[in-house]
């Protein structure tokens, strides 16, 4: 599902240059539930960006789907985001003035969908992570957890090929981190590809394999034995 | 356009900020306001003006000699010019087929006019039958001097709505007796002039009567002439001054003034003065739309400031936008959707409520330069034009900056 090879990527702080990614080689199966990891500075949110298209390498190949990911401009790279993923944020980025079945369907308005249609589907979205009754209510009126539902199923709306989860459980207590753990283990138990940088072991424990950052390098890469989240609520 | 959410968006960030939209379009609608006020008084001025000009027949032509200031053929400067009989005649015969009315005026100033025990002092013009229009006069009761007065010399009299006033009190003047020096005239006619109280305080007598009664031998003071119609203003105007120029050359050569003296022969041509008028009405509504067009650009620079501050708080949105697959073509959609929504509300607003303004308290503006200020259709129009324009101008440098906005950086944003 994604092949990249010798990724590199630095950015220019005033007259330094600042090496981030030093030749990063990743593969990820459909189907995996992956975790990244890394203390801050390793790196792990540029790879997430530069996977998530919201961020270009300086080098390197990046292959989504079978699609080279390279020379985007805007309407591209627009495009590949609406069709290829989905995101989840720490901070949930819902937008405030829309209700929750509003927000959710926003992927669908930049599909092209129908009114209609795009209401039907957000909605099924919205049941399946268990807010259908909340559907009318604006996000300052949800907790934390609600939001990052939310989050997911308007991830989940334009039926990506890959979720990309940056910190999901990061402002979350932790038992509502493992309920939205949960959650991301149902939809991967589904066959959706989904990848979670955290800096959290117990979350990472969650999921089916580990790959470990520091200093712009892969220094360790496990498969791991997946502890279900909903045994430990 | 009729793209629902994008519509429902813009409703939304309206209702989150009403003050905020409020000021913006107050300065677009102020803004069109004082244009399409700028270009009513604008055209109300220049109604004024041409009914000014509509008083005396507005293609007149108007001469009164002077003194002579230049030396010429042996005669020396400080010499009164008489115009006679014969220059009147004269210039009938040799223009007579470009004039269309005429007269020659002979006029006594301060002459005593006695009614019974009533008397005052009042101007006495001897003048034709045509001095009724050329002069704009309107006749009350009675009858203007005819033709036949002329040619037999009769005693007979127009007053002026003052003297009959002064005179006869309530009384009907017409066929009275009123002495003037010793000569009785009957009262034809009263005529009023729009040109008001002092232009009622004359009495005019057939010419051929005057100068005989007066002592007037065969001088006259001055010639009322004008032209046949012209198919436009503009050829009016070139006819009229080629033919003042004619005059004043036929003129002074007759009374051998020098050519390049200009006191002894005054001809004062309404239609010249006309031309000159409106050529400054244009300029003063060329600098109203100048003034009016400035102000909406204020207005547009105001909006874009506030669009750029509305693009700025909602730079994670768009990023968040960006992230979900919105393409930059759709960002800047939605941000010029908005102001242009915006000032053409606020425009509409602003054109209503001038052209409003103008509809019901422009008929009551009764001052002597504007009169019924109207904006018409096509200015409408254009105003519309202009609008949307702006709107269009206003929203487009913030939605650029908006789309270029690299969502890694607008998710940044806190």
């Amino acid at each position: 599902m994604i092949e990249i090879s010798n990724l590199h990527k630095s950015y220019k702080m005033g007259a330094n240059k600042l090496h981030v990614l030093k030749g990063i080689n990743l593969n990820v199966a459909e189907g995996e539930l992956l975790s990244i990891m890394g203390s801050s500075g390793s790196g792990k949110s540029t790879l997430l960006n530069i996977l998530g298209m919201l961020d270009e390498a300086d080098e390197g190949s990046y292959v989504l789907d079978g699609v080279p990911i390279k020379n985007l401009n805007e309407k591209i790279a627009a495009k590949y985001r609406n069709k290829f993923l989905g995101f989840i944020f720490q901070s949930f980025n819902l937008i405030g003035y829309k209700t929750a079945l509003d927000n959710v369907a926003l992927p669908l308005y930049y599909q092209g969908h129908s009114r209609g249609e795009r209401m039907d589907r957000a909605m099924s979205y919205l049941e399946k992570v268990g807010l259908a009754d909340w559907a009318g209510h604006l996000p300052n009126e949800l907790s934390g957890g609600q939001k990052q539902r939310v989050a997911i199923a308007r991830a989940l709306a334009s039926d990506p090929k890959v979720l990309l989860a940056d910190e999901p459980t990061g402002a979350l207590d932790t038992k509502t981190s493992y309920e939205v753990m949960d959650l991301i283990q149902e939809i991967n138990d589904e066959g959706r590809t989904i990848l979670v940088v955290t800096h959290e072991h117990d979350i990472a424990q969650m999921t089916k394999r580990i790959v470990n950052l520091k200093d712009g390098l892969i220094i360790e890469d496990t498969v791991v034995s997946q502890v279900r989240a909903l045994e430990n609520v | 356009m009729f793209d629902l959410d994008r519509w429902e968006e813009i409703f939304e960030t309206i209702r989150k900020n009403k003050l905020r939209t409020f000021l913006t379009g107050l300065s677009v609608a102020s803004g069109i306001f004082i244009l399409v006020i700028l270009l009513g008084i604008g055209e109300g001025m220049r109604n004024g003006i041409a009914r000014e000009f509509e008083q005396d027949a507005s293609n007149l032509i108007f001469v009164f000699p002077g003194v002579t200031s230049k030396e010429y053929k042996g005669l020396n400067p400080g010499r009164r010019i008489q115009m006679k009989n014969e220059d009147y005649n004269q210039i009938l015969r040799l223009y007579g087929d470009r004039l269309d009315k005429t007269a020659s005026l002979y006029q006594n100033w301060g002459q005593v006019l006695n009614y019974g025990k009533e008397s005052g002092s009042y101007a006495v013009h001897g003048s034709f039958p045509a001095y009724q229009e050329l002069e704009n006069m309107s006749l009350t009761a009675g009858r203007f001097i005819d033709i036949n007065d002329l040619n037999n010399s009769e005693k007979t009299m127009v007053i002026g709505n003052r003297v009959k006033l002064d005179l006869f009190k309530d009384e009907d003047p017409i066929g009275k007796m009123v002495q003037v020096s010793g000569v009785n005239f009957k009262v034809v006619g009263v005529f009023t002039d729009p040109g008001g109280e002092r232009d009622e305080t004359r009495a005019v007598v057939p010419i051929t009567t005057a100068q005989r009664a007066f002592g007037g031998a065969n001088n006259i003071e001055r010639l009322y002439l004008t032209l046949k119609p012209e198919e436009s203003f503009d050829a009016a105007v070139a006819a009229s001054t080629q033919f003042s120029t004619e005059l004043e050359a036929f003129l002074k050569e007759r009374h051998t003034v020098a050519p390049d003296d200009n006191s002894a022969i005054h001809i004062n041509n309404y239609l010249e003065n006309a031309k000159r008028f409106f050529t400054l009405m244009d300029m003063m509504r060329l600098f109203f739309w100048g003034v009016g067009i400035c102000t909406i650009i204020a207005g547009v620079v105001g909006v874009s400031n506030i669009m750029l501050i509305i693009v700025k708080e909602r730079t994670r949105e768009i990023g968040i936008r960006k992230a979900l697959g919105a393409q930059p073509l759709s960002i800047i959609g939605m941000i010029l959707h908005e102001s242009i929504f915006v000032t053409a509300i606020a425009g509409f607003l602003g054109l209503i409520f001038s052209l409003t303004l103008l509809e019901f308290v422009g008929p009551a503006i009764e001052t002597q330069y504007i009169y019924n200020p109207t904006v018409n259709f096509t200015v409408a129009i254009n105003t519309v034009v202009i609008l949307v324009f702006a709107g269009a101008l206003a929203g487009f440098f913030p939605a650029w900056r908006a789309a270029r906005i690299k969502p890694i950086i607008a998710l940044r944003d806190e």
